[in-house]
């Protein structure tokens, strides 16, 4: 244990921490009697700044990562690096969306609480630990209950929140149940100890008991990444969230959760990496032990969780008329794509990288999606499909973006979303070569094609059906700029995906 | 220099998307500007390479982790189709001189949707390809659902459906095939030297072709194209029919056919007489132009009986895609051509001379408008285009069918009688819209005729008359002298049989 590794490790995360308590003194202490646009855009600025640091910080945390003894216990660079980095942009745009907003008065302490929700992600993207994901997932959850309450006009908000909160709070304790059957079997808390450990256990006959944990597991981080059937929280929180926290909540905080989730995929895979010696005793029929410890358990649950939440994300959008519920359903199918490249991780790190590319620009697209949103129901208070009727006569920019945004979701070359879609299932393939791996990327493909209808059933109130009211819709400079440069980013990363792709892949912070 | 075909169309409709709704004058210049530049380009190309091998045209590293290629190169089969695209883009731009609403975003829909085009026809890379082909599929929805006609809302979802399904159907074989072939390239010359397993290759090629065979109209999956040709408007109907359905067989010959030839190999056993996807195809595609025809024998609405009779010419174009043999592959590669040509012609009378001026489309209404007389030139330019479209002599449409029909004899002689009979009942039905459309033969009475006279129809202006003489001229000329374009197609053809992509 030494603390200067510590100190070190989590920088980014003390960046974070300081400029929430930052933007608090200087809101309430110096801006008191400011103008509230000038409190936005000041807390705003402050809260983008401390995330810009963080980034800048995100390097000096090397590649070693944090360890206590034998055992890592944050992780640094590589993979969680580059996760890092997609929460801490993400978090950025959020914020500079928050500028065009007027949901709340308390601009400083919203600011606050999303810092302090990032640094949770920034932790949970890291963790190795079953203390610290607990810990970073809690404080990450904590806040994101906080920012869908924060309308207090909106009825919506305040029940969407309640919503959140139970669910969240009865799937933590089903985590914590989980985590500590674990503890129990290995007598460590850390993933790897823990994966090691399984494996002894299954050997001696404990399989049982390790599936109980690892179902009660999957149900705390299924609920995370709103995998059906953890699923119910989402339309309600995405309808009643206001917009920059429900963009926020379906872009960084998905981030961190799928991180996580390749950590822990990971450590069911890479149970004996740094060992010296390894012997392996095969029964008679000298097959491999592949049904020991948790990496099969493991592949086969995200499995099925993958393939039920695309059916179900994809069937439901179908009949939604609020945009907003619209995202939350094709959320939960694209977490089913996102899940089918978790369960096929394999011991190239390529299948988490495609993983990655797809959770990062999926959020990018997603903060744009709701930008746009935010911008229709300041002018017209409603997100129902009709509120977006005439949209390009209204404002033809915000209309072009929302275009970008949606064909990009429905997966359609040579915008970004068709890209890691493409990168993904081609990494599948390259993974699982069983039927059933393929015939998930087959359900995928085919599903995808379903999902045009309903993204196309916006997009056609925006262009092809008549304005009922056709007066210009006005948006904010700041959010306009943030949009056209998402919508901007969407197309070049999807003609030249190599960018990101080899970012992605040589990430040494 | 061909490449630019592609680049050109891509700027010219991000330039139309920034022009504002009251300059409709500046976005049709425009638009016949960057369509006769592609046009230029491919006709220059196409007449200094006639009878050239394959080149590569631009091959840079697009993806070099995946091994995809930006690839594009030609063969005298993409050749011919650039030379149609050029010309499809151009008089569908002639004729779409009338569109006053959103013109900018009309053409900005329309160029992007001839860019994809052209790139298609261009790739050499099969994740390139299907990017293409994917962006193809996008303005055709927003072009119906914006601009169209009758059930354009329900026409365009359908047909974005149908294509996004079949394109779906591809990208399963494209993944299967490049995880398959050890995800080294994506390029076809790439995949098809990977040797795939013969097993592999028997349910990759029906899954592939079905995929493509979607857009090209093989029954019964065709039931987009009758509603999404006729809900569309003018230009994109053309298009669809000229050379959209196109992509589809283009994509059925080089990528089905060029990377899984082992799949059309005999199953070693026989259902209903059918002994390996070439038959079961073959026989699609008899069907396809037996039943089209019929259908449009019966159609109320003129535009449909168009829109059925391409359903049963691109029978004859995926019937000769199955013979496999040289005269087949040629005929089936001029009926693309030739049925681009004259379907948009017949496309373009229907929904721009005729309905643009008697604001209806019903055979029943029309008889009784007496066309012939008041729209004399609609009526000639029918008869030559119904002409060309029976396939008499002359024409484009017969050389092309009847080294089809021919070389099926070789098939099977029944479905050559099939096919036989499905020309006629051709004749049948362009007789009967012809007939009912422009020479009803009751007279008019002094009953019938208005006081005041006839309601002026508007003269024929000059993108019109432009549009017919481009391709009418264009069948004519492939009809008497087919040679122009067998010269580029039959070395194209005869590498494919030999060694397929490789």
């Amino acid at each position: 244990m030494n603390l200067v590794d510590l100190f070190r490790v989590t920088l980014p995360e003390t960046a974070l921490e300081v400029a929430a308590l930052v933007v608090l003194v200087v809101d309430l202490g110096i801006l008191r009697k400011a103008a509230l646009g000038t409190r936005v855009a000041a807390a705003a600025v402050l809260g983008v700044l401390g995330s810009v640091v963080a980034l800048a910080l995100l390097p000096c945390a090397g590649s070693t990562g944090f360890s206590s003894g034998e055992e890592l216990l944050l992780a640094s660079g590589g993979i969680a690096a580059v996760a890092q980095a997609g929460i801490l942009i993400l978090t950025i745009l959020t914020l500079l969306l928050f500028i065009g907003s007027s949901f709340t008065r308390h601009a400083a302490e919203y600011v606050a609480v999303v810092l302090m929700a990032a640094a949770g992600g920034l932790l949970v993207a890291a963790a190795q630990d079953l203390l610290i994901i607990f810990v970073g997932l809690e404080l990450l959850s904590l806040g994101l209950y906080v920012l869908t309450a924060f309308n207090k006009h909106s009825e919506k908000s305040a029940e969407a929140a309640l919503k959140y909160y139970l669910f969240g709070g009865m799937s933590a304790a089903f985590l914590l149940f989980g985590f500590s059957y674990l503890y129990g079997i290995a007598g460590s808390t850390n993933l790897h100890q823990i994966m090691r450990a399984a494996f002894f256990a299954s050997a001696a006959g404990g399989a049982p008991l390790l599936y109980v944990a690892l179902v009660l597991i999957v149900v705390g981080l299924g609920f995370k990444v709103a995998a059906v059937p953890f699923h119910l929280w989402a339309p309600d929180t995405y309808e009643g969230a206001p917009a920059p926290a429900a963009a926020f909540i379906a872009s960084a905080s998905k981030v961190a959760s799928f991180a996580l989730l390749i950590s822990i995929g990971a450590a069911t895979l890479h149970l004996f990496d740094g060992l010296k010696q390894v012997v392996l005793i095969a029964d008679q029929a000298g097959t491999a032990p592949a049904h020991l410890g948790l990496a099969m358990p493991w592949m086969q649950t995200l499995l099925l969780l993958s393939a039920i939440s695309m059916i179900v994300g994809n069937l439901a959008a179908l009949a939604q008329s609020s945009v907003r519920r619209l995202l939350a359903y094709s959320a939960i199918a694209h977490a089913g794509y996102m899940l089918l490249g978790v369960a096929n991780l394999g011991f190239s790190t390529a299948t988490a990288q495609a993983v990655l590319y797809y959770v990062l620009t999926y959020g990018l697209t997603t903060i744009g999606a709701f930008g746009v949103i935010q911008v229709v129901e300041n002018a017209t208070g409603s997100d129902k499909f009709d509120a977006f009727l005439g949209l390009h006569k209204r404002n033809p920019l915000l209309a072009a973006v929302l275009l970008i945004l949606f064909l990009s979701l429905a997966g359609i070359p040579p915008l970004v979303g068709f890209w890691a879609k493409f990168n993904l299932f081609a990494a599948v393939l390259g993974v699982g070569t069983g039927a059933v791996s393929f015939s998930l990327v087959v359900l995928a493909i085919v599903l995808s094609a379903v999902s045009l209808y309903y993204y196309l059933q916006v997009l056609k109130r925006a262009y092809v059906m008549p304005a009922a009211d056709e007066t210009p819709i006005k948006a904010h400079p700041v959010t306009l700029l943030v949009l056209v440069a998402i919508a901007m980013a969407v197309v070049v990363s999807g003609c030249l995906p190599t960018i990101l792709q080899t970012w992605i892949a040589n990430a040494h912070f | 220099m061909l490449a630019w075909t592609i680049f050109c169309s891509f700027a010219g409709a991000f330039l139309e998307a920034f022009i504002p709704e009251a300059r409709a004058r500046l976005a049709r210049w425009l638009a016949l500007a960057f369509a006769v530049a592609g046009f230029a380009i491919a006709a220059v190309d196409f007449f200094t390479h006639i009878g050239a091998v394959r080149t590569v045209l631009v091959d840079l590293s697009w993806v070099p982790a995946l091994g995809i290629r930006f690839q594009l190169a030609a063969d005298g089969i993409s050749r011919v189709l650039v030379l149609l695209t050029g010309l499809a883009s151009v008089s569908g731009v002639l004729f779409s001189w009338n569109i006053e609403k959103r013109t900018g975003q009309f053409f900005a829909f329309y160029l992007a949707l001839i860019g994809g085009v052209y790139g298609v026809f261009l790739s050499y890379d099969l994740f390139l390809l299907f990017v293409f082909y994917e962006i193809a599929i996008v303005p055709k929805y927003f072009l119906i659902a914006i601009w169209g006609s009758t059930r354009r809302e329900y026409g365009a979802m359908k047909l974005a459906l149908y294509s996004f399904v079949g394109s779906a159907m591809v990208l399963i074989g494209l993944l299967a095939s490049y995880s398959l072939a050890g995800a080294h390239s994506t390029t076809l010359v790439g995949l098809a030297h990977a040797n795939l397993p013969v097993s592999f290759q028997m349910w990759a090629f029906p899954l592939v072709f079905v995929g493509f065979g979607i857009l090209a109209g093989m029954w019964p999956f065709h039931t987009w194209a009758p509603t999404g040709h006729v809900a569309a408007p003018t230009a994109a109907s053309m298009l669809l029919a000229g050379v959209v359905m196109k992509l589809g067989a283009y994509g059925c010959l080089r990528v089905a056919m060029g990377l899984y030839p082992h799949g059309m190999d005999p199953w070693g056993f026989s259902v209903l007489g059918l002994g390996s996807w070439r038959d079961v195809f073959a026989l699609l595609a008899v069907i396809g132009i037996v039943y089209g025809a019929l259908v449009a024998l019966v159609q109320t609405d003129f535009k449909f009986v168009i829109g059925y009779s391409s359903v049963s010419h691109m029978g004859f174009v995926l019937l000769g895609l199955m013979t496999l043999s040289q005269i087949g592959l040629d005929g089936a590669v001029l009926q693309m051509f030739s049925h681009g040509v004259i379907a948009g012609l017949l496309f373009a009378i229907v929904g721009r001379i005729v309905y643009e001026r008697t604001h209806t489309r019903q055979l029943a209404e029309l008889e009784t408008m007496h066309l012939a007389r008041r729209l004399p030139f609609a009526a000639w330019a029918f008869v030559l285009a119904g002409m060309a479209s029976m396939g008499l002599p002359g024409f484009s449409g017969f050389v092309a069918e009847l080294q089809v029909v021919v070389d099926s004899w070789q098939m099977n002689p029944v479905w050559t009688i099939a096919t036989a009979v499905g020309i006629v009942i051709g004749v049948a039905y362009t007789w009967r819209a012809l007939q009912k459309a422009f020479f009803a033969d009751k007279l008019p009475t002094a009953e019938d005729h208005p006081k005041e006279g006839w309601h002026d129809l508007g003269a024929i202006t000059w993108p019109e008359y432009t549009g017919v003489g481009l391709l009418l001229g264009a069948s004519l000329v492939v009809g008497l002298y087919p040679r122009i374009l067998l010269d580029s197609i039959e070395p194209a053809v005869k590498a494919l049989l030999a060694g397929g992509i490789q």
